[in-house]
């Protein structure tokens, strides 16, 4: 197996892994916030994923990234589907191997970013998963010295700072004010996919 | 038979879509193209990316379509359908900012007097939210 190929298995293991076991939890969030899909809905976004991944990791990189994107958009039946399956086709876009350092890493999850907020027409303090995924991001891009127990750290606080925010996007914008005090469902599903992954890229080390 | 702009109606709930195009065959008639879509691809509450684009190519015209839709999700699904269709037709699919119950009967109102695709859009956003 080629390195690419080997770390696209891996990355579909502990994302699947993430969102599976977690799936509840994310519902739940979602039905004090949302319309209680979130958990079911990225739960079949995934193992759309799952079932190709023999497929997707003998692709290169950016052919991967693209047909997850779609299987994303394809299956998961909410905004997020868009908003994930967007992200994932702006990760791959130009990038026929994976990252192999720091500054590609961030230049990745920026396109990333970038494509989440222009098809969410949001930016960061609206509550949603940009107020991870950008300070991860920024973490990625600037932390010295960098170390995965300070990113999953980074992801955390980020991840709880979305708390006291009133949502002014998706459904939990309708709560206003009865948002604050509840996680950002999306949110969570990024912390998760950060925890999961990057324990899996420390443990390979 | 004058050509009239197309209306697609998509809605997280089946009922509702079919509901809703009901509604507007039992005002305004029969002349106006109306595909109602609904429910995510597991057959529950939601939208589906894939089904919104059939009904897109099902009710497409080159004078246009019209898009009404609920909630965000339908909103955001139905922005991704657009793009994922060729590039020719993306300029004549247009999503109307309105309720859509509403929305999809002053389109479809609109749309049986032969007017344009903006003014079409146009209607619905006046009257219809």
């Amino acid at each position: 197996m080629s390195h690419d190929a080997d770390m696209i298995a891996m990355i579909i293991d502990s994302a699947a892994a993430a969102i599976e076991s977690n799936k509840d939890h994310l519902t739940k969030l979602d039905q004090l916030i949302g319309d209680g899909d979130h958990g079911i809905n990225m739960s079949r976004g995934i193992s759309a994923i799952v079932q190709k991944k023999d497929e997707l990791s003998s692709l290169p990189f950016d052919e991967a990234c693209k047909m997850a994107g779609m299987l994303i958009v394809m299956t998961v039946g909410g905004a997020s589907g868009p908003l994930f399956g967007s992200c994932l086709m702006a990760i791959g876009k130009g990038r026929a191997r994976m990252p192999t350092n720091r500054p590609e890493l961030a230049a990745m999850l920026c396109d990333g970013l970038d494509a989440i907020k222009s098809r969410g027409k949001s930016d960061i303090g609206a509550k949603t998963m940009i107020d991870v995924l950008a300070p991860v991001t920024a973490y990625i891009a600037t932390a010295d010295p960098f170390s995965f127990e300070g990113l999953r750290q980074a992801s955390a606080d980020a991840l709880e700072a979305t708390k006291p925010i009133e949502a002014r996007k998706g459904r939990a914008a309708f709560l206003g004010a009865r948002s604050i005090g509840h996680l950002d469902p999306g949110a969570q599903t990024v912390t998760l996919l950060v925890n999961s992954i990057s324990e899996a890229l420390e443990n390979r080390q | 038979m004058t050509e009239t702009v197309s209306i697609v109606i998509v809605s997280h709930s089946r009922s509702v879509a079919e509901g809703t195009r009901e509604m507007v065959r039992q005002m305004v008639g029969d002349e106006v193209k109306v595909i109602a879509c609904g429910g995510n691809p597991a057959g529950g509450l939601g939208t589906d990316v894939g089904q919104i684009m059939q009904a897109l190519k099902d009710a497409y015209t080159p004078k246009g379509v019209v898009v009404c839709v609920d909630l965000g999700g339908a909103e955001t699904n139905s922005e991704m359908a657009i793009e994922m269709m060729d590039e020719h037709m993306q300029k004549n699919i247009l999503i109307c900012d309105a309720a859509i119950v509403e929305g999809a009967i002053m389109a479809a109102t609109e749309a049986s007097s032969g007017s344009s695709l903006e003014s079409v859009k146009q209607a619905a956003e006046d009257y219809g939210s």
